[in-house]
C-alpha cells in the first residue's frame, strides 16, 4: 500500500517535472530558431558606368543582399552571374589570365556561361541579365 | 529485472563517485542542517534570489543571440526580439521581471538578515559579501536599463551618470569613465553592455561563490530569542532532502509568479531614444532608485555653502557606509547586543525606502 502511494507520488512528480521541463524548453528552442527575415525584393541594380570596367575584367556588385559578379568580356559583351560558389558559398572572382570565373576557396572554376569547368562545384552559377542603357550598366534577374 | 536496473544504476553511480567523489558530498550534505522556528520561511529568500539570478543569466544569454549593442541598432534589435522572434516578447519580459523580482527578494533577504540578527559574529563577512552583491544587483539594473536604448532609459542614464559627476575631485573622471565620453551616447551603450554582460557577471559569480562558502562555513544562524528559548538546542531539519525540497517548491512558486507577471504584464519597450529630444514629463527611474531620486528632488539647490546635490550624495554615502558597518555598531564595547537600535534602524530604513519610493512614483 505504502509502495503504491510512493509510486503514485513518483509518477505525479515525474510527470509534473517533465511537463514543466518541456514547457520551459519549448519556448527556448523556438526562440533560438532565427525567424526568416524578408529581403527587400530587388529586381534590378545599377552596376556603374560602362567606362568603369575595362574589357576582360570583372567586379562584384551588390544585388539586394547577394553578391553578383559582372564581367565585361569584350567591348560589347557583358555577363553577370551569382557570385556565390555553388560548392560552399565562397564568393568567386574573375581570372583575367584564364578568362574564367574562379573560386579561391577550393579552386573551383566556371566558364563564361557560368558552367562548371573543374573543381568541386556541383552546379552552374545562376545567370543574370545585363543591359547597357546609355553609359550605365544595369543588372537584372532573368525573366 | 528490477535487480538488474538497480545494479546498473549503482554501477553508474559508483563510476561517477570514483571520479567525482560524490559520496563525500553526500556525506557532507547529510550533516548540514537548517534551524526550525517560526521565522524559518525567511531563509528561503536568499535561495530565491540566487534562483532569479540564474534565470537572469539564462535569459540574458538567449537575448544575446539577437541583441546588437550600438546606438543605431539596439532599439531595433530589441523590437525585432519582441515582434519577430518566436517567444521573444516572453524571454525579454522574463528577463526584465526577474531582474526586478531579484532586487526585491535581495532586499527582503537583507532585511530578514537584520531582523533575525543573522549578521552577528562570526558572520560579518557574509553580511559584507551580501551587501556587495546587492550593490552589484543595482549595478546590473542600472547598466541593463540603458540597453534597449529607449527614451526613459536614455534620460535615466543621463541623470544617473551626471550624479556621479557631482562627487568632488574625481566626479568628472568617474562620469567620463561611465559614459565613455563627455555625454551619454553610443559609446555609453557599448560600455554599459560590456559592464552588464561581462564585468558585473564575473564579479557577481565570484562573490556569490564567496557568499555561499561563508554560509556553508558558519551554518545558518538562529535568532537569539530562539536560541534562548531552546537553551541553545534549536530544532533542526536536514538540509538534504528536507530543506532542499522545500526550497525547490519555493523556486517553483517564484517561477510561477515570474511567469505570470511576464505573460500578463509584458515589459514595454517605449520610444526610441532621441538625444536631441526633450525629456518627457513624469520621467522617473526604476523603483529601486526612486527613494534617492525623490530625496534629491527635495533637497534645495544650495544648502548654506554646499551644493544640494553634493550634500544629498554625501548623505547617501554616509548612510550606506553606516549600514554596511552594521555588524560593528550592533554590539556595544562590552559585547552586548544593541538589539533595539538595530531593529529601530532597520524599521526606519525600511520606512524611508517604502515612503520615499511611493512619493517618488506618485508625485
Amino acid at each position: 500500500m505504502d509502495t503504491g502511494r510512493r509510486g503514485l507520488i513518483r509518477i505525479l512528480l515525474g510527470t509534473g517535472f517533465s511537463a514543466s521541463l518541456i514547457s520551459f524548453l519549448y519556448p527556448v528552442l523556438r526562440f533560438m530558431d532565427p525567424p526568416a527575415v524578408p529581403e527587400a525584393s530587388v529586381n534590378e541594380v545599377s552596376a556603374g558606368k560602362v567606362q568603369d570596367l575595362k574589357p576582360n575584367s570583372g567586379k562584384i556588385v551588390r544585388f539586394g543582399s547577394r553578391p553578383v559578379i559582372l564581367i565585361r568580356v569584350s567591348d560589347t559583351d557583358w555577363r553577370a552571374f551569382s557570385a556565390v560558389c555553388t560548392h560552399l558559398n565562397c564568393t568567386v572572382q574573375y581570372s583575367e589570365q584564364r578568362h574564367q570565373i574562379w573560386c579561391a576557396c577550393h579552386n573551383g572554376t566556371y566558364d563564361l556561361n557560368g558552367a562548371v569547368v573543374s573543381g568541386p562545384p556541383p552546379k552552374a552559377l545562376e545567370e543574370y541579365a545585363v543591359k547597357v542603357r546609355g553609359d550605365e550598366v544595369v543588372i537584372s534577374r532573368h525573366a | 529485472m528490477a535487480t538488474t536496473t538497480i545494479t546498473s544504476r549503482q554501477r553508474v553511480a559508483g563510476w561517477l563517485d570514483e571520479r567525482l567523489g560524490l559520496s563525500s558530498l553526500k556525506e557532507f550534505l547529510s550533516h548540514k542542517t537548517v534551524p526550525i522556528h517560526s521565522a524559518t520561511m525567511w531563509y528561503y529568500f536568499g535561495g530565491i534570489t540566487l534562483f532569479l539570478f540564474t534565470i537572469q543569466v539564462l535569459t540574458g544569454i538567449l537575448l544575446l543571440l539577437y541583441y546588437r549593442p550600438t546606438a543605431s541598432e539596439a532599439y531595433e534589435s530589441v523590437q525585432f526580439i519582441m515582434t519577430r522572434v518566436r517567444f521573444g516578447w516572453l524571454i525579454r519580459s522574463i528577463h526584465s521581471w526577474s531582474a526586478n523580482l531579484m532586487i526585491f527578494t535581495a532586499f527582503v533577504h537583507m532585511f530578514s538578515v537584520v531582523f533575525l540578527r543573522a549578521y552577528r559574529r562570526p558572520r560579518e563577512l557574509t553580511w559584507f559579501s551580501g551587501i556587495a552583491l546587492l550593490g552589484l544587483a543595482l549595478g546590473f539594473g542600472f547598466s541593463g536599463y540603458l540597453l534597449p536604448w529607449n527614451t526613459i532609459s536614455y534620460f535615466a542614464t543621463k541623470v544617473g551618470t551626471d550624479m556621479a559627476s557631482a562627487v568632488p575631485v574625481v566626479g568628472s573622471t568617474i562620469a567620463r569613465f561611465l559614459r565613455g565620453g563627455e555625454d551619454v551616447g553610443g559609446a555609453t551603450l557599448t560600455r554599459f553592455f560590456g559592464f552588464h554582460v561581462a564585468v558585473l557577471p564575473g564579479i557577481a559569480t565570484t562573490l556569490i561563490f564567496v557568499h555561499l562558502m561563508l554560509v556553508q562555513k558558519h551554518g545558518i544562524s538562529s535568532p537569539p530569542w530562539v536560541e534562548q528559548k531552546t537553551g541553545g538546542k534549536v530544532p533542526q531539519m536536514k538540509f538534504f532532502p528536507n530543506f532542499f525540497l522545500r526550497e525547490m517548491m519555493a523556486w517553483y512558486a517564484a517561477l510561477g509568479v515570474l511567469g505570470s507577471l511576464a505573460a500578463i504584464f509584458p515589459w514595454e519597450l517605449g520610444e526610441k531614444a532621441d538625444p536631441f529630444a526633450s525629456a518627457p514629463a513624469g520621467i522617473h527611474p526604476e523603483w529601486y532608485f526612486l527613494a534617492p531620486f525623490y530625496t534629491l528632488k527635495l533637497i534645495p539647490s544650495q544648502v548654506l555653502f554646499v551644493e544640494g546635490e553634493l550634500l544629498g550624495l554625501f548623505g547617501f554615502a554616509v548612510l550606506a557606509l553606516w549600514w554596511v558597518l552594521l555588524p560593528f555598531w550592533a554590539t556595544n564595547p562590552k559585547g552586548e547586543e544593541r538589539a533595539r537600535l538595530v531593529t529601530g534602524a532597520g524599521v526606519a530604513l525600511l520606512a524611508y525606502l517604502v515612503t520615499f519610493s511611493l512619493l517618488g512614483y506618485f508625485r
